[in-house]
């Protein structure tokens, strides 16, 4: 192995990744309310189906679409192998444990975490990003031009209680596993700092709860109060 | 007895206890009770009380490792009731008294679990992985001439201070056990940290967090996920703000050393 790869493939060169890539999808969650919020304007779906033709028209957006998903990618599989090479170091458990007592749920359940938010990520994908990539909505005209109709994809959606109680929970566990995660990835990296640490810390528990409460008003929206 | 507490009743305890012949064979928690237990004694006076027991029966007394008994020397251990070293804060399991037990209540005394310290016989385990990584890097090499000036060699106080903080770990191993994923980070980040931090380990500074870190790797602990149990176990409060140290001097070691292996 090269000392590349040899460094990549350690322990802590693999949270690394972890860390990195963990910042970077944080970074896309806001990319991706922001955008999500035109669902709240009152034209029918107008701008939000422009949007949504921009994002999947748009050079730019299409190579970072790329580099999004090697994001996804690296994040599961480094998780995968950690939490492997983890579960390979306590071959026998405890029999009795405390471990609430010494240290947070959050960060002792990011596996259980991650995979809840695997599962509504497979969901989500193939409700919404498949369609709209792929084909098979319906059409809508704006101003003379005829586009795909994501937004009647989504009002609809949001009128099954089951669908919405998915996003909410998902939503949850997001919160749960940004609230360890956004300020680990910080530590991973070694950013530690007096000045700086304990403002981090507030700032990852805010951006995680305003986060995924943002994205989880949508459906709560759709659902009660859009007729 | 001078320092003994006059008012203090004997305890009568249930203790589950992990019995293991040897590396080869499984183990299990066996129940034995206890009788008469003064709340002066430390954890492991309980123990030797039931070990005398089971002499006295003709039975195998339980093996569990012990030095100085003044919580410096790093030898004991156990995972009492679901915690490393047991209940209280700051003490080694050589220092944990009685008096934080209750009379009537079960305890559950288990060895460090870890697949990089197998268990040799009940509540004994083999922690020589950790001075292999020790071996790896954790030292300095300097040519001993004469004794240095005083002041010679300038070294800020609080640097000092962090260091000789770092250098208290007693390699008991009580970070691993309270780890969920066993690992060995907060000893080798006080192994690095400590080194790294003065002068006279500036030498091997870049090689030695590299091989450390790849030993930790080979001897089979798991990865960090910063949940701050190990600190939080940790019988002489070595700070979490090592492991940062230790990412930091990981970073730039790979980044810039020599070293292409």
């Amino acid at each position: 192995m090269s000392w590349f790869t040899k460094t990549f493939s350690s322990t802590i060169g693999r949270k690394i990744i972890m860390s990195i890539t963990g910042l970077f999808l944080c970074s896309f969650l806001v990319v991706h309310l922001i955008g999500n919020l035109q669902l709240f304007k009152d034209d029918g779906g107008a701008a939000f189906n422009l949007y949504s033709y921009f994002m999947a028209n748009n050079i730019v957006i299409r190579i970072m679409e790329i580099v999004l998903v090697a994001g996804f990618v690296f994040h599961i599989y480094d998780a995968i192998v950690l939490t492997r090479k983890n579960k390979a170091a306590r071959p026998i458990d405890y029999a009795e444990q405390r471990p609430q007592d010494n240290s947070t749920w959050s960060s002792r359940n990011m596996g259980l975490l991650g995979t809840v938010i695997l599962v509504f990520l497979i969901i989500h994908l193939w409700n919404f990003f498949v369609p709209a990539r792929f084909g098979g909505l319906e059409g809508v005209v704006i101003d003379d031009v005829e586009y795909e109709n994501l937004y009647i994809r989504v009002v609809e959606s949001f009128q099954i209680w089951w669908y919405v109680l998915i996003y909410v929970i998902s939503m949850i566990a997001l919160a749960y596993h940004l609230i360890h995660g956004f300020q680990s990835a910080f530590q991973t990296l070694g950013l530690d700092h007096k000045k700086y640490t304990p403002f981090i810390q507030k700032f990852g528990y805010a951006f995680s709860v305003l986060v995924c409460l943002g994205f989880a008003i949508i459906p709560i929206y759709f659902f009660f109060f859009f007729r | 007895m001078a320092g003994s507490n006059p008012n203090a009743k004997p305890m009568d305890l249930t203790l589950k206890v992990w019995r293991q012949k040897n590396r080869d064979t499984a183990g299990q928690l066996v129940t034995y009770p206890v009788k008469g237990i003064s709340p002066d004694m430390s954890f492991l006076e309980m123990l030797d009380v039931l070990n005398e027991d089971l002499l006295i029966r003709g039975e195998e007394p339980i093996a569990f490792d012990h030095d100085c008994r003044e919580g410096i020397c790093g030898m004991c251990s156990l995972f009492i009731n679901g915690r490393a070293h047991g209940p209280e804060r700051g003490t080694t399991t050589c220092q944990l008294h009685m008096r934080h037990f209750k009379d009537g209540d079960t305890i559950t005394i288990e060895p460090w679990r870890a697949a990089a310290f197998p268990v040799h016989k009940d509540l004994v385990v083999d922690r020589s992985a950790l001075d292999r990584i020790q071996q790896a890097g954790g030292y300095v090499s300097v040519n001993t001439g004469g004794v240095p000036d005083a002041n010679a060699i300038p070294i800020p106080k609080t640097v000092a201070d962090k260091a000789f903080d770092a250098a208290t770990c007693i390699q008991c191993g009580a970070c691993v056990a309270a780890c969920k994923n066993a690992s060995a980070m907060l000893f080798v980040s006080a192994k690095v940290s400590q080194l790294a931090m003065l002068p006279q380990g500036k030498t091997e500074r870049k090689t030695r967090v590299e091989n450390m870190v790849a030993q930790m790797d080979i001897e089979g602990f798991g990865a960090c996920t910063n949940t701050g149990a190990c600190a939080a176990e940790c019988p002489v409060g070595i700070s979490l703000e090592n492991i940062n140290i230790l990412r930091r001097e990981f970073i730039a070691a790979k980044a810039t050393s020599e070293n292409l292996a």
